[in-house]
């Protein structure tokens, strides 16, 4: 890259500017270096676990096996997307697993006991998840309550409200031929619409940076990587996503509800990245007092983080129980809750606020998802399972903990 | 003492006031007049008060009484973000800033070019600008702040408190931690400011700088008024109305100096 004059930022002749593809990959080595590893360990850690699965049962990686572990993923990782958000404040949400089976609950009483459309349990459902969102954060704002008591609270009384709906009989079967059902079940994308999906992320890659580097120039700022850089990430993004599909396509295909979720982390990565108030997330996780000073009302930041964390985690419930056809009092409970946790640390986002990334959700419960269909297509019992999960969330915040020391340590906080 | 500017109508004037913080009266009846285009020194001893009142004005505390106009009008300085909107700018001691986020991020932080699709070009080159207006030294706007020097920090929180065109600025002792060069950068930038009909507060414990800018200097000792001077005023003077006594250890310290050793 020749620029034409010195660029408005590069004028300190200290720093060493990477040029190139040579120039990104070393600056990726030096930034993994530092500690900040960005999602390298997820990826290792699933190409890993894929590994070991195959060998011991090859028949984990048959696209059809994959599917199903698409299709299960989806309802959990929704739950995981919103944990994302409490996290990057430095909060916590125990109460995401109740609130799904909540709105499971909900879900059934009002569409199949009351006999009223399902479109209205829905809104119900994803209500009630905004109004305990918005009740935690109250809370927490206006009394100083920790997030994890008054979530602790809330999975209590979440519970017995679900029981409660639930009533004697315990579970609600949902319709089979329902639209909902089918749509947790059966649905998968067609496999021309599957196609063009996976050609379109290089596509806007490729395009929104070429519209980056031409603005940059005309204001005459460096383009680091230029456009080699730029060609190879679009080109390599583009070849995976398309042999994956290809890949699923040979089996049942890739279920609908799995693009929801996909569509949900890109909108939240947008929303984290690209607004002001995805800045303003990353700066009262980071430094409450100083955001606050900056004119951020932290108030309404929270607000809107355990808004978001309770519906998105109803929205979970609802897709579950579509997946089970059934709404039940074992739903939401077990290790739903520590999963969507586990899923949003494992996958990067930190436990101490002002670090993570909306894929962080997708990564981790592909971990946590992966594991659990091993163990399972193995015949293994869930007590296993458990172990397993828990060692790799101890290895994920291990590994977030040692990154944050190696981090101050480089001067990256 | 000071002249008095009655021809004009300070933009910034205190009456009153006192902030408690528990059992500790940290300030007591301040009285305080900032008008535009002069830079007012703010100075004393640790914990005299001065980052207290500065926090006040930035809309961080609440004082516990009194009353602040702000052009002319009775204002309650509820949030900071009430404050920097009003057009209070402030460079705080600690510089509250984001260590997590980059310059830029933390240049606009709470007042970002188009919100719902943020333009990090425009944001950069205003950064890049700004930070060549204060002679910065910074390698790239595009890592985070942890990264930066201590200094570096200092004309980070410098350049942030500029961008909104404020109508005062208070800057908590912003030249403790900077270079030769970039503080004489700041002091021109206080003057350039000043010159442009801004209002400045400015806290610095180095009298020189203080007498080099300042136009009034107003003294806080345990939270209290403790008289405003000007920058011809002697230093035996100002160290007394600092430290509350004629005979200290700053003027103990000064004859020992002058007095031949060993005499
Ligand atoms: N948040 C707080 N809570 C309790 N006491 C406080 C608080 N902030 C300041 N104080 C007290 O108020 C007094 C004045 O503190 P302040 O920070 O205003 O001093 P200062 O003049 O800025 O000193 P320095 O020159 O060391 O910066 C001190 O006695 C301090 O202990
Ligand atoms: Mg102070």
């Amino acid at each position: 890259m020749n620029e034409p004059q010195a660029a408005l930022d590069r004028s300190d002749s200290r720093v060493r500017h990477d040029e190139g593809i040579g120039g990104a990959v070393r600056g990726f080595i030096d930034r993994v270096r530092s500690g900040d590893l960005g999602v390298l360990p997820v990826i290792l850690g699933l190409i890993l676990i894929a590994t070991v699965f195959w060998s011991l049962n090859p028949v984990f990686l048959a696209p059809n096996n994959l599917a199903n572990l698409l299709f299960d993923a989806a309802a959990v990782g929704c739950i995981s997307l919103g944990v994302v958000c409490v996290l990057m404040l430095g909060e916590i949400d125990l109460s995401v697993g109740s609130m799904s089976g909540l709105a499971s609950a909900i879900l059934g009483v009002i569409w199949v006991k009351a006999g009223l459309p399902p479109a209205l349990a829905i809104l119900v459902a994803l209500a009630s998840g905004a109004f305990m969102g918005f009740v935690y954060a109250t809370l927490l704002n206006r009394f100083g309550m920790p997030s994890f008591v008054s979530t602790l609270a809330g999975l209590l009384a979440m519970l017995g409200l679900q029981l409660y709906l639930l009533g004697s009989t315990g579970s609600i079967n949902l319709p089979y031929s329902s639209a909902l059902v089918r749509f947790g079940q059966i649905h998968v994308m067609p496999a021309w619409f599957s196609y063009m999906t996976a050609i379109l992320p290089g596509a806007l890659i490729l395009l929104l940076g070429l519209d980056r580097m031409r603005r940059r120039r005309a204001v005459q700022l460096s383009n680091p990587g230029g456009l080699s850089v730029l060609l190879a990430k679009a080109a390599i993004l583009t070849a995976v996503l398309l042999v994956a599909v290809y890949y699923l396509n040979q089996g049942r295909g890739i279920p609908w509800m799995f693009g929801l979720f996909v569509l949900l982390v890109v909108l939240m990565d947008y929303a984290l990245t690209r607004t002001q108030w995805g800045r303003a997330m990353f700066a009262v996780g980071g430094n409450r007092e100083a955001a606050r000073r900056s004119g951020i009302n932290v108030s309404r930041i929270r607000i809107s983080a355990f808004m978001l964390c309770s519906s998105l985690a109803a929205l979970g419930g609802i897709l579950a129980a579509s997946r089970l056809a059934s709404s039940s009092q074992q739903a939401g409970t077990g290790d739903v809750n520590l999963n969507a946790i586990a899923a949003a640390v494992i996958g990067g986002t930190s436990l101490f606020g002002g670090r993570g990334s909306a894929w962080s959700a997708l990564l981790g419960i592909l971990v946590i998802q992966s594991i659990s269909n091993g163990l399972t297509l193995l015949n293994l019992s869930s007590s296993l399972r458990y172990m397993i999960t828990g060692a790799v969330l101890a290895i994920a915040v291990i590994v977030d903990s040692l990154a944050r020391q190696s981090r101050a340590s480089h001067g990256r906080a | 003492m000071a002249e008095n500017e009655s021809s004009r109508e300070p933009i910034l004037k205190l009456r009153g006031v006192s902030k408690q913080f528990g059992a500790v009266q940290a300030l007591e009846d301040i009285e305080l007049d900032v008008f535009a285009g002069e830079v007012v020194a703010l100075v004393g001893d640790n914990g005299a008060g001065k980052s207290t009142l500065v926090k006040i004005l930035a809309g961080v505390h609440q004082p516990t009484s009194g009353s602040i106009q702000f052009m002319n009008r009775p204002v309650a300085l509820d949030s900071p973000g009430k404050a920097l909107e009003m057009g209070i700018a402030t460079v705080f001691q600690d510089l509250s800033l984001c260590e997590n986020l980059d310059v830029v991020a933390n240049l606009f932080l709470g007042h970002e070019l188009s919100p719902w699709r943020l333009d990090e070009v425009q944001m950069e080159v205003r950064a890049w600008t700004l930070l060549r207006e204060l002679a910065a030294r910074i390698p790239s706007v595009r890592e985070p702040v942890a990264s930066l020097s201590g200094g570096q920090r200092q004309t980070v929180a410098i350049a942030r408190s500029l961008l909104l065109d404020p109508r005062i600025i208070m800057l908590d002792e912003p030249t403790a931690a900077l270079g030769v060069a970039q503080t004489a950068e700041v002091l021109n930038l206080i003057e350039r400011v000043r010159d442009r009909g801004l209002g400045v507060i400015l806290i610095s414990h180095n009298m020189e700088d203080v007498r080099a800018v300042a136009d009034r200097i107003v003294v806080l000792r345990l939270g209290r008024n403790n008289g405003i001077f000007t920058p011809e005023s002697s230093n035996a003077e100002l160290v007394a109305a600092i430290t509350g006594a004629t005979e200290n250890s700053v003027s103990r310290r000064q004859a020992r100096k002058l007095e031949p050793t060993g005499a």
